[in-house]
């Protein structure tokens, strides 16, 4: 399969890459690692008629610590979370995804901010940054402005970001002592979406008690979705097996699964129940929980 | 590694919408192209450049039998538009063997009966290669999630992963 004709642009800044997409209103798209992109494009389902590479562009990808932030450049690629020693260290809800994310082969063209940005509700990072709290750097053609991931999402494909707009980095609040997270996901195979996944984020106190919680689930709606009653039912608690048996009902019932070739609906929320139950569980313990 | 003889078309591909130049490197050799802007690195490899070492298996990011090294690292050459690899590195299963010689990881293969058909042995190899050069000596886990983005439908995978770990072998912790 050949994609249909497109004019290619490789951007070497992004002010040039929002002027080319500002040029060429609903036209254009934005080729970061091209993994999601040029396959729809080659079944058809996608066909811009200019794609912006923003691949080339040298200060787009780095993963630091900086203030209050964990900040990820937006062409960072997902395989870099992998090999980075900070994540993999104090970020373990990012390393557990990234470890999951596709197959090895495409985490090494695909970008973090290709998938947090793509809109597909099967992408597994967007579930960990509304978990996580982080927020998006997000450049147009009146500079920046910053979205929280909890009101990017708003349908299939449909996210907060505009046609002429680039997202640019992702800001994840810094990891502090007594945080922790856990990403669990269910696929059929490697490379598959997820049957279901759950990405939760804890914080605790010295004596274990949960002071902050997210919850979010990936492939089970039309976008990703935040499970704030389950998140709100562990908070002031040191959460028993019944806490985080409840936890699992709540975060069931905020799923929307349709039945497919992945499962029927109710079993894809039996397994969110479960996921959110170990997650959880492996969040607590991970943030310094002790029974 | 000493350059590999390049096979050429003698017609290649006709350009009809939109292209440009490419300088890129491949098996070691400089290339300076046009290419249509929607052409796919592994089109570009098999049908411009005649170097049909790297299959097109499942066409849709699955199988990995298009499996090419880009600065070193396996990508699926499939979901790759060939503008994009401009000024940079590729390394095609032709440019494995060396002056008549084949590469630990061929020798590995062909040791432990690491094939059957043979169809996803190209791309399997490639990432194999980069494990090796990242990781000269792989657990079996470690050699089982590295090729996880690459099926192969006859082996069951079982002398793959010896074929691997007998090149990590005969490397002697070298890539």
């Amino acid at each position: 399969m050949i994609p249909p004709e497109f004019d290619y642009h490789a951007a070497g800044s992004v002010d040039e890459a929002i002027g080319l997409l500002t040029g060429n209103p609903g036209e254009a798209k934005v080729l970061a690692g091209g993994q999601s992109l040029i396959p729809l494009m080659k079944l058809r389902l996608a066909s811009p008629k200019v794609l912006v590479d923003i691949s080339r562009i040298a200060d787009l990808s780095y993963i630091q610590e900086k203030g209050d932030w964990l900040v990820i450049g937006a062409a960072t690629k997902v395989n870099d979370l992998n090999d980075s020693k900070l994540v993999g260290s104090s970020y373990p809800l990012l390393a557990d995804a990234a470890a999951h994310i596709a197959d090895p082969l495409v985490r090494n063209m695909g970008t973090v901010g290709g998938n947090v940005c793509h809109g597909d509700p099967g992408n597994d990072l967007p579930a960990c940054m509304v978990a996580l709290g982080a927020q998006y750097v997000v450049r147009g053609p009146k500079g920046n402005r910053t979205v929280p991931a909890s009101d990017f999402y708003q349908d299939t494909f449909v996210t907060a970001l505009d046609p002429s707009e680039i997202l640019t980095e992702v800001q994840i609040p810094k990891a502090q002592p007594g945080t922790g997270g856990a990403y669990l996901k269910m696929e059929r195979k490697v490379g598959d979406f997820a049957i279901a996944a759950v990405a939760v984020q804890l914080s605790v106190d010295a004596k274990g008690t949960v002071t902050r919680a997210g919850i979010a689930l990936t492939n089970v709606g039309p976008t990703v979705l935040n499970a704030p009653k389950a998140a709100a039912s562990l908070l002031k608690k040191k959460p028993s097996d019944a806490d985080l048996l409840a936890a699992g009902k709540l975060a069931a019932e905020a799923a929307q699964p349709t039945s497919d070739l992945r499962g029927p609906a109710d079993f894809k929320r039996g397994v969110v129940q479960t996921l959110t139950q170990r997650a959880a569980t492996l969040a607590w313990s991970r943030a310094g929980g002790q029974r | 590694m000493a350059s590999t003889a390049i096979p050429r078309l003698t017609s290649p591909l006709p350009i009809k919408g939109a292209a440009r130049r490419i300088h890129v490197t491949i098996n070691e050799v400089d290339f300076d192209m046009a290419v249509e802007d929607r052409t796919l690195l592994v089109h570009f490899l098999r049908d411009v450049l005649g170097l049909t070492g790297t299959h097109i298996g499942c066409d849709t990011t699955h199988c990995g039998a298009c499996t090419v090294l880009l600065d070193g690292k396996p990508v699926k050459s499939c979901t790759v538009l060939a503008v994009q690899v401009d000024g940079r590195k590729i390394r095609t299963v032709e440019g494995l063997e060396t002056g008549g010689k084949l590469h630990p990881v061929q020798d590995g293969f062909a040791a432990e009966h690491g094939l059957q058909c043979g169809f996803c042995t190209p791309g399997m190899m490639m990432t194999a290669v980069a494990l090796l050069a990242k990781n000269p000596n792989p657990s079996e886990d470690e050699i089982r999630r590295a090729i996880s983005g690459n099926l192969c439908r006859c082996t069951g995978y079982m002398n793959i992963v010896k074929a691997i770990q007998h090149a990590a072998k005969t490397q002697g912790g070298k890539s």
